[in-house]
């Protein structure tokens, strides 16, 4: 085969794909061969890297230099002088945000170096689409080892001791589930991938699936020998059509290689795979209405019991679990229990990913071992909150979680510790946001996307998170009253209690956990008609503080309505009657002057009088 | 495609050590060619050519080869740094083909430094 001296891990996760990757790709190609570097370079399409907001990030190996941000145009030069020259471009290459140093080696970046990685362990490493290089990092070995060495008692067993829980959202012992089902005696099996994945900022799975779509093949194939299932089933919504691509891909190849179909690794043992695309419904991610959606009807859960281990698809036995859990399954059959036990805390063992996003300077994908602290996450990790501002919370668990604030910054990652703060870990998105946001806005934005998903099938659900939504919408606009905060809490409680199905039952945590952190911010809405970060527009006045102002004319530059007037190095004036409160002056006015003010919508009457 | 039996897991998984060494730094030695301006001008493209031939006709896996700016001595170009792990690196100069051929086999796969084309012993890393 080729030899070759260095090999170009250019990213093709969706991220990058929408920042040029495969333009880039064409004309990175066009450039070595013109230079004569085809037969020594080697140019590799990669899942996500992690790094999303750098994208379109390449690696350059054996060197392991990182790029970052490249464009068209960069590519000749950086053909010339790094790959023809051996001059490596400090352009192109990562800064930290505080020190503005170059950091040219991939594993000396903090963003890099501080994470774990089980899960996303043939990240940036291998081309997705080319099964034997899965194969080269001992892919498909763990299958061999389960299939030829093991009994299904002792999968299931390994996996238990393992402490590996269903990495979904709400952590259930994923051994224990197989164990359940592998017990029931039937006469048709099925074992379920969840792709689904909904949560606004969440990308976890897709990345997965993206980056490293065999391992998910891989261990499917070790669940359905642990519970005996003859046929799978990977439910990815159609919104993730880069997913669809590289797991229909890896089907394929994995059926030409017999790792998939009849007599697989000529073990006698069956099993194959096929991709069910979903609409993109956030209920279908609940596994009963997964399971009706699979058969083809309307996507709506059904109350549990039976649990779909007794009757699921088809009221066959069957086993859900999440990509990511899946992902897990390979390396804990090679490596054995204990190894999976030696990261992570007693309850929550292992790693987990986090899709990193919002107020922060890294955003991307990371995986670190459960326990580390939310500040680690955020700052070191992170990098910190974009342009120095204040870290104020950070929303976990998407929709069904909740927000932690900043005095519990020091929380350990864990499934128990997180659950103590009123949030939840979910399948693990993870929006940071500064003193800019708004709490209630934010309860206001999760329960409006829980209200338009709600499938309606119950009532709680579908009205009471409705009737929520509308107090929100009250108190947002300056038509809260004495009393709304309670009555959220209480409506919050009654369809936690009597929904059918996850959606409902988690749908009021962003209410509730915004009322126990920031009930202030609630209580300056409802009594002072007041929103102190200046999101809710009925609510708010932004003003110029004269003798702060230096009439640097940044804020009339950035008015998009011409509301703001005054001469240089004069004190400028905001016209109420133009303002259409978009927040821009306040954003762009320097923290070192901190001259545009946000006061209460009703402060000029006040002064008025 | 044929259907795999477990022992071609194996055979695809060392057919494909080179390509994953490079990636994980899993390599026993480097080579570095200098390829300033003069570096190229004197024909270091040939000497990485002849390398690479070399390295893929011997089959060996855990040799990386990279290549690097002027290295200060433009005079004694073509030049090439090769860096065994653990041991001291070597710099050699005025190569040809035929140097760089013999170097391979007598001081990467042999492990003697082929002293008369060498320039210095141990006085820059790149690691």
């Amino acid at each position: 085969m080729e030899k070759y001296r260095a090999n170009l891990m250019l990213c093709a996760g969706t991220g990058c794909v929408a920042c040029n990757s495969l333009k880039i790709r064409e004309v990175l190609v066009e450039e070595i061969k013109r230079r004569g570097l085809h037969e020594e370079i080697k140019v590799v399409l990669t899942g996500c890297n992690g790094f999303c907001a750098q994208g379109p990030v390449i690696s350059v190996y054996p060197e392991g230099i990182f790029y970052q941000k490249i464009t068209v145009d960069d590519v000749p030069y950086l053909v010339e002088e790094h790959l023809l020259k051996g001059r490596p471009v400090e352009r192109l290459m990562y800064r930290e945000p505080e020190k503005k140093v170059a950091v040219p080696v991939m594993k000396d970046i903090p963003f890099f170096s501080l994470q774990v990685l089980r899960v996303l362990r043939n990240k940036g490493l291998i081309d997705p689409e080319r099964i034997e290089e899965y194969i080269a990092r001992d892919g498909y070995f763990a299958a061999a080892k389960a299939l030829t060495q093991m009994t299904p008692e002792e999968i299931i067993k390994m996996v238990k001791d393992s402490g590996l829980r269903g990495r979904g959202g709400a952590g259930f012992p994923t051994g224990l589930k197989w164990e359940f089902c592998s017990k029931v005696r039937s006469d048709v099996k099925y074992i379920l991938c969840n792709g689904d994945e909904g949560d606004p900022g969440a990308f976890m799975d897709r990345s997965v699936m993206e980056a490293d779509p065999h391992s998910v093949l891989e261990g499917m194939i070790i669940g359905a020998k642990a519970i005996d299932a003859t046929q799978g089933y990977i439910y990815v919504r159609a919104e993730y059509p880069l997913a669809v691509k590289r797991l229909s891909i890896a089907i394929e190849q994995a059926r030409e290689y017999g790792l998939l179909g009849k007599d697989i690794l000529r073990t006698g043992f069956n099993f194959d795979i096929e991709i069910y695309q979903g609409a993109g419904a956030f209920v279908c991610g609940e596994e009963t209405a997964l399971m009706r959606s699979i058969e083809g009807k309307r996507g709506m859960p059904r109350p549990r019991p039976p649990f779909p281990v007794h009757k699921g698809l088809w009221e066959k036995p069957s086993v859900l679990n999440n990509v990511e859990t899946f992902a897990n399954i390979p390396p804990i059959i090679l490596n054995g229990a204990e190894w999976y036990r030696s990261l992570g805390t007693e309850k929550s063992t292992g790693t987990k990913v986090f899709a990193l996003t919002g107020a922060i300077n890294n955003i991307g994908l990371i995986e670190v071992p459960m326990g580390v602290p939310i500040r680690t996450i955020i700052y070191d990790i992170g990098g910190g909150i974009t342009k120095g501002r204040k870290f104020k919370a950070v929303q976990i668990g998407g929709p069904s979680g909740g927000c932690i604030p900043e005095s519990l910054i020091d929380t350990s990652v864990d499934y128990e510790s997180i659950t103590a703060t009123g949030a939840i870990m979910g399948s693990g998105g993870m929006v940071v946001m500064d003193d800019l946001n708004c709490m209630v806005n934010v309860a206001k934005f999760f329960l409006e996307f829980t209200t338009d998903e709600s499938c309606g099938k119950c009532p709680p659900c579908r009205i009471g998170t409705k009737v929520m939504l509308d107090k929100l919408v009250d108190i947002t606009e300056g038509r809260g009253n004495e009393g709304d905060i309670e009555l959220l809490q209480e409506l919050s409680q009654d369809v936690i209690d009597t929904s059918l199905c996850g959606l409902g039952q988690t749908a009021p945590n962003p209410v509730l956990t915004t009322i126990k952190y920031f009930r202030d911010e609630y209580e300056s809405h409802i009594k002072e008609k007041w929103c102190k970060a200046g999101v809710c527009g009925s609510l708010v006045t932004f003003y110029i503080d004269e003798a702060a102002c230096k009439g640097c004319g940044l804020c009339l530059k950035a008015c998009p309505q011409s509301a703001i007037t005054g001469e240089k190095k004069q004190p400028h004036r905001i016209d109420q009657e133009l303002c259409i409160k978009c927040r821009s002056c306040y954003e762009v006015c320097p923290t070192k002057f901190n001259a545009v003010k946000i006061g209460p919508a009703d402060m000029l009457v006040k002064s008025e009088k | 495609m044929q259907r795999l039996k477990i022992e071609d897991l194996q055979k695809i998984k060392e057919e494909y050590k080179a390509t994953s060494s490079l990636r994980t730094g899993g390599y026993r030695a480097r080579v570095t060619v200098h390829m300033g301006t003069c570096g190229i001008a004197a024909g270091a493209r040939n000497i990485m050519s002849a390398l690479l031939d070399e390295i893929s006709k011997s089959g060996v896996t855990d040799i990386a080869v990279t290549t690097s700016g002027c290295a200060g001595l433009c005079s004694r170009e073509p030049m090439a740094t090769v860096e065994i792990i653990n041991s001291a690196p070597v710099k050699y100069s005025d190569l040809t083909e035929d140097k760089i051929r013999k170097i391979f086999k007598e001081h990467l796969l042999g492990g003697n430094i082929v002293e008369e084309y060498a320039l210095v012993i141990g006085s820059e890393t790149t690691y």
